[in-house]
């Protein structure tokens, strides 16, 4: 059998073959994206090179910082200072990131940090492909945090979704997790790349007031404070718990309020940041859930096992978090078996268990072996549970 | 005629004031001594003794890690020439 | 001759929160001082910190401050700076801050050469979590991580900053705020990276574990060890072992990191015209 895609036909400015890596940099670029710190890792650094390549002729940053830690904090630092950053690492350097992750998501930085999936845990399997980063990116860094998880699977997804990525680090003031995993960083194909003009590109929101009233965490606007940049607008901010000032406060009702509108401004907005693709989800009576290149290999899956006469469908979420609990739920309460797959020993598939609340059994295809899953195990799969 | 001596003022902040006595050590001519606060951690701020012995060097004020002292120079008249 | 400070610290911040006797309080009015003979605009200005006693400061002055998290000040800061090369970025760090955890950006800073002027505040041990040793800590010294007496070696900071490549190098202590002062201030005009360090008292927790009195005991113990950098060019290994050299080692032109960068960026466009 032949493993092909249907291809979409769209009026595109211009048709390029380049890998996901490369992908990435070209559509940060086309979001504005102007600061890239970063340290080498496989399979992340053809976007390090990439970014290194590009930046300059647009009159952007790159750094190569000295660790994956100190490329987080001078990615935030930038951000803070008015640019769109990004930094892109995989499994053993996003471990590393996670404190100053934090940092970000408590100063309320936009920054966008890719993580090239690959095996784990510690040094793994630099070379292979892995799902295994999907709960750390979500749970990683200490405390409650407000963090966006996104997982394209094809390569227009991959520019599509780094531009939204950043859309949505300026938007909600947050850092964004774009994942992607070593098959996705490395295949390389056409790619209808939009022309920069059809994209929509979203800044971070400017004060209204002059800089001396400015607050950078004045919650009068919304769960999203205006954002002024350093030496423009000049403020204090922290790690610490912080009140409207940026300073830091012990008071329980204001650290109370702070957290809480943090994660407000994430999961209140769980609708325009959810995105799903669905394949033969309207009738489906064993939903398959499945994301990145795994996903890709789901759809193929879907698809023999309809035309095998077994309704099978597919929800391959492009917004892994917030999740899509309510999605979920309504699509397994209709079907009669949900079969979650997936590059690791069984992390979303606690979630989907949890969103599907009993209603109708969960399944797995699981495998960490650095061996990506392919279709005709997951058809294996559906027919099992049929 | 000599012009006359400098004459200095100093202000001290007694809110800002901890009591460290760094101030009273480093002043070379003995202008400042500590008195009773025992509201304060250290229990004492810093006060002017005597003003006279300042001769502005300034130390207090630049040592100070509080901002509690500032030394300001006295604008002083003339005194006219005889004859 | 007073000198106006308003206009650079934050009153309704304070009192401020350091010790009774705590030097940290000193640095910062010597950084005020410098900045403010330097001419900028304190809008133009960013002091960035880690995390302790020393990194506390940017709360209490009024520039462009960022408190970030331990021993990553100087990361932070040259994202700042390379962002915004146009201006002012000061990095203010404790000992444990900049040299133990922060010690890979120390060297890499020095290294890059990247306009940025970091004070190290060295009061020999962690103050702000109680008093662990610190890679400053002079051998034999009690600290609670080294209740017996330390017996790791110390760093000595002017010659890492040396060593990794900084341009403009000095030490001063506590006892002499003019000196700090001017070498902030030179660190300031150095097109490159600066590393000042200033010796401080930390009575609370250094001092009274090794029972060595109060602010002014140590205060002068640290006098007693400070040695001008001429007179310690004739004196021997053994006779400076425990000294503090107080001067400027280093003052020297390199290429700077942000004006390499701009260059080839100007290199590039050009070849892409």
């Amino acid at each position: 059998m032949k493993y092909h895609r249907k291809r979409r036909h769209k009026v595109a400015k211009r048709l390029e073959v380049m890998s996901g890596n490369e992908a990435v940099a070209r559509a940060a670029i086309a979001a504005g994206c102007r600061f890239y710190a970063g340290y080498p890792i496989t399979p992340s650094s053809e976007i390090a090179e990439k970014m290194a390549e590009l930046l300059p002729k647009v009159d952007g940053k790159f750094i190569q910082m000295e660790d994956e830690i100190a490329s987080m904090a001078a990615a935030t630092g930038a951000s803070l200072a008015g640019l769109k950053s990004m930094t892109a690492t995989s499994g053993p350097g996003f471990s590393l990131k996670q404190e100053n992750l934090g940092f970000a998501s408590m100063v309320e930085a936009p920054v966008v940090i890719v993580d090239v999936m690959r095996g784990g845990p510690s040094t793994g399997l630099p070379t292979f492909p892995a799902q295994g980063d999907v709960m750390q990116a979500i749970w990683g860094t200490h405390g409650d945090h407000a963090v966006v998880v996104l997982t394209p699977g094809t390569l227009e997804e991959v520019y599509l979704e780094t531009v939204r990525a950043f859309n949505i680090a300026e938007k909600l003031r947050t850092p964004v997790v774009l994942l992607l995993d070593e098959i996705i960083g490395h295949m390389t194909g056409d790619v209808m790349i939009p022309d920069d003009s059809e994209l929509e590109i979203i800044d971070r929101p400017k004060p209204t007031v002059p800089p001396e009233e400015y607050l950078p965490y004045d919650d009068s606007y919304g769960d999203v404070p205006p954002m002024g940049s350093y030496f423009e607008y000049p403020f204090h901010t922290t790690g610490l718990h912080h009140d409207k000032t940026g300073f830091p406060t012990t008071n329980p009702v204001k650290c109370g309020a702070l957290i809480e509108r943090m994660l407000r401004k994430v999961f209140g907005n769980r609708e325009w940041l959810e995105k799903n693709v669905e394949h033969y989800t309207e009738d489906a009576e064993i939903l398959v859930f499945a994301f990145g290149s795994t996903g890709l290999a789901a759809e193929v899956a879907v698809k023999w096992a309809r035309e095998q006469g077994i309704k099978a469908g597919l929800l391959r979420p492009l917004t892994l978090w917030p999740f899509p609990e309510k999605r979920v739920y309504d699509l397994a309460e209709k079907a009669k078996a949900v079969v979650v797959a997936e590059m690791n020993l069984g992390m979303m598939i606690r979630e989907v268990e949890r969103a599907v609340r009993g209603v109708t059994p969960v399944y797995g295809v699981l495998k960490a072996n650095g061996q990506p899953i392919e279709p005709p195990e997951i058809l294996a799969k559906i027919k099992e549970v049929a | 005629m000599a012009k006359p001596k400098k004459k200095f003022r100093i202000e001290v902040n007694e809110e800002w004031c901890k009591g460290c006595v760094i101030c009273v050590d480093v002043c070379p001519t003995n202008v400042l001594d500590m008195k009773d606060m025992l509201s304060k951690w250290e229990g004492m701020v810093v006060y002017v003794k005597d003003i006279d012995k300042c001769i502005g060097c300034d130390l207090c004020e630049l040592s100070c890690p509080d901002f509690a002292i500032e030394v300001y120079e006295v604008p002083q008249e003339e005194e006219a020439q005889s004859g | 001759m007073a000198f106006n400070y308003k206009p650079y610290i934050r009153e309704d911040k304070f009192p401020n929160i350091w010790c009774p006797g705590c030097g940290i309080g000193i640095l910062m009015k010597a950084i005020i001082r410098a900045v403010h003979k330097m001419g900028w605009k304190r809008e133009d200005v960013a002091l960035v910190s880690g995390i302790g006693c020393t990194s506390r400061m940017p709360g209490y002055v009024n520039f462009n401050t960022l408190h970030t998290t331990h021993g990553r000040a100087l990361a932070f800061a040259t994202g700042i700076k390379h962002a915004r090369p146009d201006k002012h970025v000061i990095v203010v760090s404790g000992d444990g801050d900049a040299l133990a955890i922060g010690g890979n950006h120390f060297i890499h800073a020095c290294r890059r050469n990247i306009d940025i002027t970091l004070i190290v505040l060295n009061n020999m041990i962690y103050g702000m979590t109680g008093g662990q040793v610190s890679p400053t800590t002079p051998a034999g010294y009690r600290a609670s991580t080294m209740p017996y007496g330390n017996v790791e070696p110390n760093f000595d900071t002017v010659n890492l900053a040396i060593g990794a490549g900084a341009t403009y190098v000095a030490r001063s202590t506590v006892n002499n705020p003019a000196l700090m002062e001017r070498q902030i201030k030179e660190g300031l005009q150095n097109k490159g990276f600066s590393v000042i360090e200033v010796v401080s008292n930390c009575h609370i927790q250094f001092g009274r574990r090794n029972k060595m009195g109060d602010q002014l005991v140590l205060r002068h113990w640290i006098k007693e060890r400070e040695v001008p950098l001429r007179k310690a060019k004739d004196m021997s290994p053994e006779e400076l072992e425990g000294k503090f050299v107080i001067g400027t080692f280093v003052k020297k032109t390199r290429p700077e990191y942000t004006e390499e960068y701009a260059k080839m960026v100007e290199r590039v466009k050009g070849a892409s015209k």
